[in-house]
C-alpha cells in the first residue's frame, strides 16, 4: 500500500513528461496518448481516494525526505483526491469531445502543440491540489496561467489575441499581489510549508498589533485569487476571452482553470490560517457582499447578452459568485456548498461550452440568438446535451445544480444569523428566476423553427463517438452530483475533516 | 511612522516599487509601458525578498574555514525565491511581448485603445 502514496506526486511528473513527449509526437498521435495517459490519471486517481478513504486520514509525501519545517512537501487526503479526480474527468471529457474544435482553428500538424499545453496544465491543476507549500503554489499558478494563455491564443485572429492580452493583464495583476502576499506571509512566519504556518500564525495572531498585518497579507491574497478566479467586480474579462477563445479552450478555462484557483483560496484559508484566525477578520465578509454582487450582476448581464457564449460566460460570473458566497457564509457547511458547486458548475459548464459550437456550426457559425432559432432541431443531440446543461444551471431538480443550491440554502441556515439566511435566500430565488428566464427563453428558441415554410430537416450531423462519450460522461456526473448528492457532500465533509 | 520608514527604508521602497508597477500595469493603455510596469512590480517583490533575507555581517552560507555556527551566516531560501521568481518573471514577459509582436503585426499600433477600435470594425465577427 506505500507505493500509492507516490502517485500524486507521479501524477504531476508524468503529465509534465507527457507534455514533452506529446511536443515531438504528432498530431493524431498526440490525441491518442493524451486520451490515454489521462486514463491512467484516472485510475490511479481513484486508488488514492479509495485508500484515504479506507485509512481515514490524509498522507504526507515528503519530497528529498527532507521532514517539516523544511523540504516540499505533498498531502493527499480524501477532498484533494476528490477534487483532483473531478478535474481529471472533466480534462478527459474536454479532450476527448474537443478534438474536432480544436482542428477548425488549429492545422492538423500542430494539433500536438495543443496537447503539449493541456498537457502541463494537467500538471499544474495537479500540482495546485496536491501541494502542501505555499511557494510551489505560486510557481504552479504561473504555470496555470501561462499554459492557459497558450490554449488561448490557438485561435489565431485578432480579437482573440487581444483578449488573450487583457486575460494576462488581469492575471498577471493577480499573481504579483498572490506573490506579495506570499512573501509577507513568509516574512512574518518564517515558513513556506502550510502546516507549521498555521501554527506559527496562530501563535502571531494572539497579539493585537501583528492582526492587521495578518488581515492585509491574507487579503492581499483573497484579492490576487480573486481577480483571477473572475470574482465580482473583476468578472469583465470573462465574456471576451471565453466568448472568443476555442471551444476546447473555454471548457476548460471556465470549468478547470478558474476552479483551480478557487480551490487554492480554500486550502490556504483551511490550512494556512486556519478557521480560528479567519473568524477575526472581516475578509469573509467582504467576500461574501461580492459573492452576492456576482450572483446579481451576472445574471442581469447573462440576460442582456445577445450572443450566446458571451451569455453563457456571465453566467459564468454569476456562478463564481455563489461559490464565494459559500466561502462568506464559511463554517463546515459554507465550505462544503461551495467546494459542491465547484463540481457542479464544473461539469455544467465545460458541457454548455461544448456544445455551443454545434449549434452554431448549423446556423451558419453565427452565435447571435436570431441565427441560431430552431438550431436544436437541426443538431438534435447538441440541442439534448445543451437542454441538460441548462436545465442544470436553473437548478431543476435530479441536476447538479439543484442539489448545490440545496447545500447554500443549508449552509445559510446554519450560520445562525438572521440577515445572512435572508440574503442567501433572496439572491438563491432572485438569481434562480433570472437564470430560468434567460436560459429558458434560448431552449425555446431553439426548439422553434424559423417560419412554418422553412421545413428544416435535421441536417443529418452526425456526432463522432468520441463526442457522445464525452458528453455522456458529463452527463453521467452531472446527474451522479444531481441524484446521489449525499455521497458527494459525505465526501466533501469527511476530506474537510482531514484538510485543516 | 516615518521612524519605521526609515528604517525599514528598502522594504518601504520595494513597496513604493511594488505600487508604481501594479498601478502601471493596471492604467498605462500602451502595451510596452505594461510591459515594463509588470516587471517593476515584480522587481519590487523581488527587493523585499532579498532586503528581508539579509542580515548584515553574515555571510553566504557556504562553509569555509570549518565555521558551522548558524550564526555565521544567512538564511538561503529568501535567494532561491527570488530566483525562482526570476524565473517566472521572464517567461511571462516572454509570452506577453510575443503576443504583443502578434497584436502589432495585426493592427499596426501597440495603444489599446487604438486597438479597440480597430477590433470592433472587423468582420470576423460572429
Amino acid at each position: 500500500m506505500e507505493i500509492i502514496k507516490n502517485i500524486p506526486l507521479f501524477t504531476i511528473v508524468l503529465s509534465l513528461f507527457s507534455g514533452v513527449l506529446c511536443f515531438m509526437l504528432k498530431g493524431k498521435a498526440a490525441k491518442r496518448y493524451t486520451v490515454c495517459y489521462e486514463g491512467v490519471l484516472i485510475i490511479l486517481v481513484s486508488l488514492v481516494l479509495y485508500y484515504t478513504l479506507r485509512t481515514r486520514s490524509s498522507f504526507t509525501y515528503v519530497m528529498g525526505e527532507f521532514p517539516a519545517p523544511w523540504g516540499n512537501e505533498i498531502r493527499a487526503g480524501v477532498l484533494e483526491a476528490l477534487i483532483a479526480l473531478a478535474f481529471l474527468i472533466i480534462m478527459f471529457s474536454s479532450v476527448i469531445g474537443g478534438y474536432r474544435f480544436i482542428l477548425t482553428d488549429m492545422d492538423e500538424s500542430k494539433v500536438n502543440l495543443y496537447y503539449t499545453l493541456v498537457n502541463l496544465m494537467t500538471a499544474a491543476l495537479m500540482a495546485l491540489v496536491w501541494t502542501n507549500d505555499i511557494f510551489t503554489g505560486y510557481v504552479f499558478l504561473e504555470i496555470l496561467t501561462l499554459t492557459s494563455c497558450g490554449i488561448l491564443i490557438v485561435r489565431e485572429i485578432g480579437r482573440t489575441t487581444l483578449a488573450a492580452v487583457r486575460y494576462m493583464i488581469l492575471n498577471l495583476l493577480g499573481s504579483g499581489l498572490f506573490l506579495l502576499g506570499v512573501v509577507l506571509l513568509y516574512d512574518l512566519t518564517g515558513h513556506l510549508l502550510m502546516v507549521p504556518m498555521q501554527q506559527t500564525i496562530t501563535e502571531l495572531a494572539r497579539d493585537p498589533k501583528i492582526v492587521p498585518v495578518l488581515t492585509m497579507a491574507i487579503g492581499i491574497i483573497t484579492i490576487g485569487l480573486c481577480i483571477k478566479s473572475g470574482l465580482f467586480p473583476f468578472h469583465f474579462w470573462m465574456p471576451d476571452t471565453y466568448g472568443w477563445a476555442s471551444p476546447t479552450s473555454a471548457a476548460i478555462l471556465s470549468s478547470l482553470v478558474s476552479k483551480a484557483y478557487i480551490f487554492l483560496l480554500i486550502k490556504i484559508y483551511y490550512r494556512v490560517v486556519g478557521s480560528w484566525v479567519m473568524q477575526a477578520m472581516p475578509i469573509r465578509d467582504i467576500l461574501f457582499v461580492l459573492g452576492i454582487g456576482g450572483i446579481i450582476i451576472g445574471s442581469v448581464q447573462a440576460m442582456h447578452a445577445n450572443n450566446l457564449n458571451r451569455m453563457v460566460a456571465f453566467s459564468s460570473a454569476a456562478q463564481v459568485g455563489y461559490i464565494f458566497m459559500g466561502l462568506g457564509l464559511g463554517g463546515h457547511y459554507g465550505y462544503t456548498a461551495a467546494i459542491f458547486h465547484i463540481l457542479a458548475h464544473a461539469v455544467t459548464k465545460s458541457m454548455l461550452f461544448l456544445t455551443t459550437p454545434r449549434l452554431a456550426a448549423v446556423s451558419d457559425e453565427s452565435l447571435l440568438f436570431s441565427n441560431l432559432q430552431g438550431s436544436g432541431l437541426r443538431d438534435r443531440h447538441a440541442g439534448i446535451f445543451f437542454t441538460v446543461g441548462a436545465l442544470s444551471m436553473i437548478g431543476i431538480p435530479v441536476f447538479a445544480g439543484f442539489s448545490s443550491k440545496i447545500q447554500f440554502g443549508i449552509a445559510a441556515i446554519s450560520t445562525h444569523s438572521d440577515w445572512r439566511m435572508i440574503i442567501v435566500m433572496l439572491a438563491l430565488a432572485v438569481s434562480s428566476m433570472l437564470n430560468a428566464l434567460y436560459f429558458i427563453r434560448f431552449i425555446i428558441r431553439i426548439y422553434t423553427q424559423k417560419d412554418e415554410n422553412d421545413r428544416t430537416v435535421p441536417m443529418g450531423r452526425k456526432s463522432v463517438p468520441s463526442y457522445l462519450v464525452s458528453m455522456g460522461l458529463l452527463t453521467a456526473g452531472n446527474l451522479m452530483l444531481g441524484l446521489f448528492s449525499g455521497v458527494i457532500v459525505n465526501l466533501i465533509r469527511q476530506g474537510l475533516g482531514m484538510f485543516g | 511612522m516615518l521612524e519605521n520608514l526609515l528604517i525599514n527604508n528598502e522594504e518601504a521602497a520595494a513597496i513604493i516599487l511594488f505600487g508604481i508597477g501594479f498601478t502601471m500595469l493596471l492604467f498605462q493603455r500602451n502595451l510596452i509601458k505594461k510591459l515594463i510596469g509588470m516587471n517593476i512590480m515584480d522587481t519590487g517583490v523581488f527587493l523585499f525578498l532579498a532586503s528581508m533575507g539579509y542580515i548584515e555581517g553574515r555571510k553566504a552560507p557556504i562553509v569555509v574555514d570549518g565555521i558551522t555556527s548558524t550564526e555565521a551566516y544567512i538564511n538561503p531560501v529568501p535567494a532561491g525565491l527570488v530566483l525562482t521568481g526570476i524565473v517566472v518573471s521572464v517567461s511571462v514577459t516572454a509570452i506577453m511581448l510575443s503576443l504583443s509582436i502578434r497584436l502589432y503585426k495585426r493592427y499596426h499600433t501597440l495603444e489599446l485603445d487604438e486597438i479597440y477600435v480597430l477590433s470592433k470594425h472587423q468582420t470576423e465577427d460572429r
